[in-house]
């Protein structure tokens, strides 16, 4: 590992991420860090990596500097292996050809649900509508769940207010029993600590702090009771080789910023 | 916000079949400007709108629309953005059916759509992406619904009465039915069509497909008309068959300031200046916008020469820079 160069946070957040992935994988991947995230991880350790975009885009391909500007558009289309409709590229997930779905969110709970829909202010009086589920449902639903999102305390709450993308939605078997029987919530990735689900309960455990990162940190900025060993393993901070790639991508900052 | 009784009902099969039985189906030119095609499309009419996100909007026929005063008009799309601004700060409609709705990413959240949702002024019914698909794709198949296994445990699900969730008869899984959507009217851009509606796109579909063949009616704007004979020599690239269409607008540049595949990107010039406007004041900015670029302009071509000759030519020249190996 060469160390020393200094990251942001959501370089942080998108190494972390790529390197959850595997090659060889198909990963379904919503736009912002989730697509800096698999395109990083294929210009660097997974070359085989397949990565899905809800346009209708499979085996995408994206050059450093042309990032696409969402997940619905020529550009993020150039250079794919094929294209086709937004519910056939949908409906392979639902078959069962995506290995890892990857997406963000504006809230999420100690079960890995995720709410992109409507917040409540803080005044308690007024809800805030936001964009929406977009194909975030739909990838929450059908596949291995990866999340990359910040961590503020407004945004890992005990429980979501409007459950967009569901995680474990009551933990347990919850989620089986509604009828959503493959897939769930696997990693959530954050500036602070990378965390992972338990097996029985389905709850948010911590499973490696990020470089100088102390637990209580961690505790402090999360609105639920965390479930933490007290010897956490610390993540490697970014190389050198995958911020390079990573600021080749996106030399504009258009997602890392 | 979310539970408005109020639903899109599943249409009765005999009248989709009636529908179609009593459209002329024939074979003949169906040309016409697009105010001749606007004034096909009445107030309250429920209208599918092809494309996704900022890729192929028929942003022309909207226009027009607009311009001519329609009003509560129900639309659906999978994927909403500024043109979702501009059909509730027109009144065009006050109700839409999508699955996302901001103006684009690098936006954040639409003021405009924020002002008028969280005031009570026009409802968001929000469905996944694939549910949208899967509903029009029950309305193209004559079937009332599709199964999926999405959104169940949801609250996207909860704040939906028209769904039902049920246990298949054959395995005793549990499975969601969405209900089919059969548009009165779908508009949709295409890169080349023949006067008769055998219509050809380019690169990524959506539900474009699924849309035309679900609607009543479908409306076509192209951003070429081209012969029969040219239509025959590549009937691989036809996605939509004549017999579904009932007009053909020829509108170059039909997608500004969105996209339009292998021919101009998105001018986000425009689309900064527009977000800009209304985000600043979703009201009095959105009036502004309107007056200017919507019911100023005399034309189309007048409404492209206010986006400006430099950002309609870098558009394009960016759509062809990614087609060149």
């Amino acid at each position: 590992m060469t160390k020393g160069t200094a990251y942001s946070d959501n370089e942080l957040l998108s190494v972390l991420s790529a390197r959850e992935l595997k090659d060889g994988q198909v990963v379904f991947a919503g736009i912002g860090i989730p697509l800096l995230a698999a395109c990083l991880a294929q210009r660097s350790n997974c070359p085989g990596l397949t990565i899905l975009f809800e346009g209708g885009i499979v085996g995408a391909s994206i050059e450093p500097g042309k990032l696409p500007p969402s997940t619905n558009d020529q550009r993020g289309a150039r250079r794919a292996n094929m294209v086709l409709g937004s519910s056939e590229v949908l409906l392979m997930m639902q078959r069962g050809y995506v290995d890892v779905g990857f997406i963000g969110g504006a809230q999420i709970d100690q079960y890995g649900n995720l709410n992109s829909s409507v917040v409540n202010a803080r005044d308690g009086r007024k809800k805030i509508r936001l964009p929406g589920t977009g194909g975030g449902n739909d990838i929450a639903s059908l596949s291995n769940l990866i999340v990359a999102i910040k961590h503020e305390k407004r945004r890992f709450v005990e429980q979501v207010d409007f459950v967009t993308s569901p995680g474990w939605l009551r933990g347990g078997e919850s989620r089986r029993d509604c009828g959503l029987t493959h897939g769930g919530a696997l990693r959530v990735i954050t500036e602070l600590a990378v965390f992972g689900f338990d097996e029985r309960m389905r709850r948010m455990t911590v499973n490696a702090l990020n470089p100088g990162v102390p637990i209580d940190e961690v505790r402090a900025n999360t609105g639920f009771e965390l479930i933490a060993d007290r010897d956490l393993p610390v993540n490697e901070p970014p190389t050198d080789a995958e911020l390079r790639v990573l600021r080749e991508l996106d030399p504009n900052r258009l997602l890392l910023s | 916000m979310a539970s408005d009784a109020r639903m899109v009902g599943v249409r009765p099969y005999a009248e989709l079949r009636e529908t179609v039985a009593r459209r002329d189906r024939g074979l003949y030119p169906k040309n016409m400007s697009l105010s001749e095609a606007a004034g096909r499309i009445s107030d309250g009419e429920s209208l599918g709108i092809g494309g996704s996100m900022m890729s192929r909007t028929p942003m022309a026929m909207l226009w027009e629309l607009m311009r001519a005063k329609r009003q509560n008009l129900v639309c659906s799309r999978p994927i909403i953005t500024s043109e979702g601004d501009l059909l509730l700060g027109s009144g065009l409609s006050r109700h839409i059916i999508t699955s996302w709705f901001s103006q684009g990413i690098m936006w954040g959240v639409s003021k405009v759509m924020r002002h008028h949702v969280e005031n009570g002024l026009a409802r968001y019914e929000e469905w996944s992406h694939l549910a949208i698909g899967m509903r029009w794709r029950a309305g193209a198949m004559g079937v009332p619904f599709m199964p999926t296994r999405t959104m169940l445990g949801s609250d996207v699900l909860a704040a939906r009465p028209d769904t039902h969730a049920m246990q298949c008869p054959f395995t005793g899984e549990q499975i969601l039915l969405v209900p089919a959507l059969n548009p009165n009217v779908a508009i949709i851009h295409v890169h080349r069509c023949d006067v008769y509606g055998n219509a050809q796109i380019d690169g990524l579909p959506f539900m474009d497909v699924d849309l035309a063949m679900a609607a009543d009616r479908v409306i076509l704007t192209t951003e070429r008309i081209v012969s029969n004979d040219q239509i025959r020599r590549a009937p691989d690239q036809t996605k939509i068959p004549f017999f579904c269409v009932d007009a053909v607008v020829e509108v170059p540049f039909g997608s500004a300031p969105h996209e339009c595949y292998g021919l101009y990107e998105p001018m986000m010039k425009h689309l900064q200046t527009f977000t800009d406007l209304v985000n600043a004041d979703p009201v009095a900015g959105m009036k502004a916008y309107l007056d200017r670029y919507v019911y100023g302009p005399a034309s189309w071509t007048q409404f492209l020469e206010l986006i400006g000759m430099d950002e309609l030519l870098d558009a394009a020249r960016r759509a062809r820079d990614l087609q060149n190996d």
